[in-house]
């Protein structure tokens, strides 16, 4: 047995939670979130929560919670629509917001976790994005130059994953996780299926394990579905 | 007469041609996918991580972990694939998406297109968009012709905050089709029944007709 797999979530995450934490959490809005996590956050009560997620939850739910609770001083993200907790703490001055265009966001984090210093990125150029950072033109073309971002905590769920910590994603849920868990002093990582080293075929590998600090199992998960829509069979 | 939302939206899916790579923004671009003519085959991107989207499921296949950007449940198409969000906007700024169509607030008759925010309304953030217009290769903006006030859309110089400077390369609204010229809007389709002096009237900046 690997030391990676913990018995509970709450095993995993323990002696990582404390106030002022940066806390990066996988997911798009609502889908793909690691609720198990989010679950033990909220009832940690740690406060003074710096958020690095595409959303921070949505209708009430998921990271929103932590919202909910008064544990989040600092949301790093790129969209807040949906977010009535996070527009009413926003616009009360409760809580910081930093927006981010989504792919720069992404790639600040694949940076924090790939060793880069920063990098130059032709997006939000001529835009509020831009405003006190440093502008270069480079071969006829203007560039924004921007800075890693890293975290203490990584939490992500994945489809499967092995005791060594790799892990394989089902459909959209991969987004920000696999570079956010490279982004994070530890990674705890939530799996729907914990298998044995090996059936994981390497080549099936989306996150190779040694970004994972700690797995956990989690078979059930409640998969909230923000927009339900589907089309009648016999339809085109 | 000037065209209806769905004519807006299949004279947007003429844009859409074979063998193309297309990202469609929330809102009225997402309908476009329902009007691309049978023959005609894309990819479409979705930048949450998905080339090859496909239909709304059937209620019984429904997935909560394959959803599009708007969170909208979606389908994979076979040959479809998934990949990280990095990934995703590589594709989007390494000039690998064909294809944008997207909303607008304003757009310039010199490419610049606001978007994303009105100041004073309740801030949502810009997602994906500035990576977008600024990334894909070309940026086609489906949006009404005047603002609800009857202010224009197409204007000489955008007020509002900026998405990405110098990006879109043709407009479609109820009016007509409009192309960029630098410092005046082409005019290159008209909505059957729309005259020149309304176009004209309804646009805050210079056009010239084809």
């Amino acid at each position: 047995m690997s030391g990676k797999v913990y018995a509970s979530v709450d095993d995993a995450l323990a002696g990582v939670l404390r106030d002022g934490l940066r806390v990066m959490s996988g997911g798009f809005g609502l889908s793909g979130n690691a609720e198990a996590c989010i679950e033990a956050l909220a009832k940690s009560g740690v406060k003074d929560l710096t958020i690095i997620s595409n959303n921070c939850g949505n209708q009430g739910q998921g990271l929103a919670v932590l919202l909910k609770n008064r544990q989040v001083r600092q949301v790093i993200c790129s969209f807040i629509g949906g977010n009535p907790d996070l527009a009413e703490q926003y616009l009360a001055g409760t809580v910081k917001v930093e927006l981010n265009p989504q792919g720069t966001f992404a790639e600040r984090i694949r940076a924090g976790g790939a060793g880069i210093g920063g990098f130059y990125t032709p997006t939000g150029v001529g835009t509020i994005v831009a405003e006190g950072k440093e502008i270069r033109e480079l071969d006829g073309r203007k560039y924004v130059f921007e800075r890693p971002l890293r975290a203490d905590l990584a939490i992500v769920r994945a489809a499967v994953g092995d005791e060594l910590g790799n892990l394989r994603f089902h459909r959209t849920s991969r987004n920000f996780s696999p570079l956010m868990a490279m982004a994070a002093d530890v990674t705890v990582a939530e799996v729907d299926r914990l298998v044995e080293p090996g059936e994981i075929d390497p080549d099936d590998v989306h996150l190779p394990g040694l970004f994972v600090k700690r797995i956990v199992e989690v078979p059930t998960h409640k998969n909230v579905i923000e927009f339900r829509t589907t089309r009648p069979r016999g339809a085109k | 007469m000037s065209w209806s939302r769905d004519d807006m939206v299949k004279r947007a899916a003429a844009e859409v041609r074979d063998g193309l790579i297309v990202n469609l923004g929330i809102g009225l671009p997402t309908e476009v996918a329902n009007f691309i003519p049978p023959g005609v085959n894309v990819q479409l991107h979705s930048e949450n991580g998905l080339l090859g989207m496909g239909p709304y499921p059937y209620d019984d296949e429904v997935d909560p972990q394959l959803i599009n950007a708007g969170k909208q449940t979606v389908t994979a198409l076979p040959g479809a694939s998934t990949f990280d969000s990095a990934l995703s906007f590589a594709m989007i700024r390494g000039g690998h998406v064909d294809l944008a169509i997207l909303g607008g607030l304003e757009v310039a008759c010199t490419g610049d297109l606001a978007n994303w925010t009105v100041p004073g309304k309740l801030i949502t953030g810009m997602g994906g968009a500035m990576d977008l217009a600024a990334g894909a290769k070309r940026v086609v903006v489906l949006q009404s012709h005047v603002a609800k006030d009857g202010k224009p859309k197409l204007v000489a110089q955008v007020t509002l905050p900026v998405t990405a400077l110098a990006c879109v390369h043709r407009v479609i609204t109820e009016l007509g089709v409009f192309d960029v010229g630098g410092d005046h809007f082409v005019c290159v389709e008209r909505a059957a029944g729309v005259s020149t002096e309304e176009i004209t009237r309804g646009t805050g900046a210079p056009v010239t007709f084809e």
